[in-house]
């Protein structure tokens, strides 16, 4: 059962930029100890402080309006998609549909980093946003089924029931290929490594060639959010949720989303870039039938 | 609440509508017409059909990047950001937007609404459901199953290198031979 508190909206927030730190610290640490250089915790501290103090670069003819409206959705739709995710037995919002939610609120990162990319009237910006749309038509279908198969295992599209069906054998032990598809969907979502093609080098940073100041640090900050809702998600519809012995629920739900994310951020730096046209190949090639597959098999075992 | 919720969705999505056709670039006019949908979409949800509303936020945000793209593409300047009109044929649109408003608002002023006697059904969703589609499940699927083999033979048709472009004429190849390598 899930317990819903209209508190949890002052609290959620808070949690999920206090793992968008640790996150960004984590990664911090990679990027030092790949350069050999000494780990530096406090690098996004630091990052964040500058981008405070810093200067808005202007950039000719540019469309501000959109241009800010693209932070401040990117950053709004990461916690709104985190609404529904529970911690332990308590959620901000039980709705009935809350993996159309979820999904519906990952889709607004389309409009957002498009925008972004589109509101600096910069080449390079433009095309990082164009790379992500192409990115997203890859990305979104595999990920839809994956959703779509945790949901049909539990006869249910509301979170509760999902975490409820997992109370004897978790999703990620019968459906590993959705459990995959999903992890890997995120990490495209996010436009995280391998799938940073939008803010790649060889565009300059892409979408993020032009922002700066605030607006950059609202834009980076809204998609670590996306990082760390898409893994919080994982948990309940994968991972059994707050299930766990000897530790209380909502402890458990922090684990495992620390567990996921780290997970994501150190795969996500492994991998070599892959280029979204090759992606899209292999997403509409092998991940669409396999997640076909998976939600197949799934129907068949749960079917009355 | 609700009727406050409604009213300011009602003027909301008017007035973003209205701003369509009011700005001169064309990213503008596609996100005002985003948010015009949004609007829309509130209303929905007043009426307790959460799936149906989540979903045309979910369908409208996808649906209007795509087509932010494909309308920027077809521009004369295909960068898109020199100043454009959305208003073409003033005179005819607007002759054809006034007589449909006015057809629809009589409509909903003459049509004898049935009255709300029995409480609400518990999922509203299924009974919308049922009543648009329930005896019409088969022409649906089949129609759903044409749709789908329309799509697919389009794209067949449409599809410029087919597998004996890539792989030879008697898909000798043990490779695709491509323009960019390393593709499935």
């Amino acid at each position: 059962m899930v317990e819903t508190s209209q508190w949890g909206a002052l609290v959620l927030p808070a949690l999920l930029l206090s793992f968008a730190v640790a996150a960004s610290s984590f990664n911090a640490v990679l990027s030092a100890r790949a350069a050999g250089a000494r780990a530096d915790l406090a690098h996004p501290v630091r990052e964040f402080a500058g981008l405070l103090v810093q200067q808005r670069r202007r950039t000719l003819a540019a469309d501000s309006l959109l241009w800010r409206a693209a932070g401040i959705t990117l950053l709004l739709a990461a916690v709104l998609a985190s609404l529904v995710t529970p911690l332990g037995h308590w959620a901000v919002s039980d709705l009935s549909i809350g993996v159309v939610w979820f999904n519906a609120m990952e889709v607004v990162a389309w409009a957002a980093v498009w925008l972004a990319g589109w509101g600096s009237n910069s080449a390079f910006g433009l095309v990082g946003g164009y790379r992500f749309v192409a990115q997203g038509l890859a990305y979104e279908l595999p990920h839809m089924f994956a959703l779509i198969t945790a949901a049909t295992a539990a006869g249910s599209l509301r979170v509760a029931d999902i975490v409820a069906a997992q109370r004897d054998l978790w999703f990620v032990v019968w459906m590993p290929v959705a459990f995959a598809v999903y992890l890997l969907s995120v990490l495209a979502m996010a436009f995280f490594g391998p799938f940073d093609q939008p803010v790649g080098r060889e565009i300059a940073g892409g979408v993020l060639a032009e922002l700066s100041g605030v607006d950059r640090l609202v834009f980076l900050t809204g998609r670590w959010l996306l990082l760390v809702s898409g893994a919080a998600m994982a948990v309940p519809l994968f991972l059994g949720g707050g299930a766990g012995p000897v530790l209380p629920d909502w402890m458990w739900s922090l684990v495992k989303t620390a567990g996921v994310l780290a997970a994501l951020v150190w795969f996500g730096r492994r991998l070599p870039t892959v280029r979204m046209e090759r992606f899209t190949e292999i997403a509409w090639i092998v991940l669409i039938p396999l997640t076909l597959v998976q939600a197949l098999v799934v129907a068949i075992v749960v079917m009355p | 609440m609700t009727t406050a919720v409604f009213w300011l969705c009602a003027v909301g999505s008017v007035a973003s509508g209205i701003a369509v056709f009011r700005v001169d670039s064309m990213a503008r006019a596609t996100f005002a017409l985003l948010l015009s949908f949004l609007f829309a979409a509130v209303p929905v949800l007043l009426l307790d059909l959460t799936y149906l509303g989540v979903l045309v936020v979910l369908m409208m945000i996808m649906e209007m990047v795509v087509m932010a793209i494909f309308m920027i593409m077809y521009m004369m300047n295909p960068a898109g950001l020199m100043p454009m009109t959305m208003v073409h044929n003033q005179k005819g649109s607007l002759v054809i937007a006034v007589g449909t408003f006015l057809v629809l608002a009589t409509g909903v002023l003459l049509i004898p609404w049935p009255q709300q006697e029995r409480a609400r059904p518990d999922d509203p969703t299924m009974q919308l459901g049922e009543a648009l589609m329930g005896s019409k499940m088969l022409v649906m699927i089949v129609l759903g199953l044409a749709l789908f083999a329309t799509i697919v033979s389009t794209v067949v048709l449409a599809t410029h290198r087919g597998r004996y472009d890539r792989y030879g004429d008697q898909l000798e190849r043990d490779r695709p031979d491509d323009p960019i390598a390393g593709g499935l």
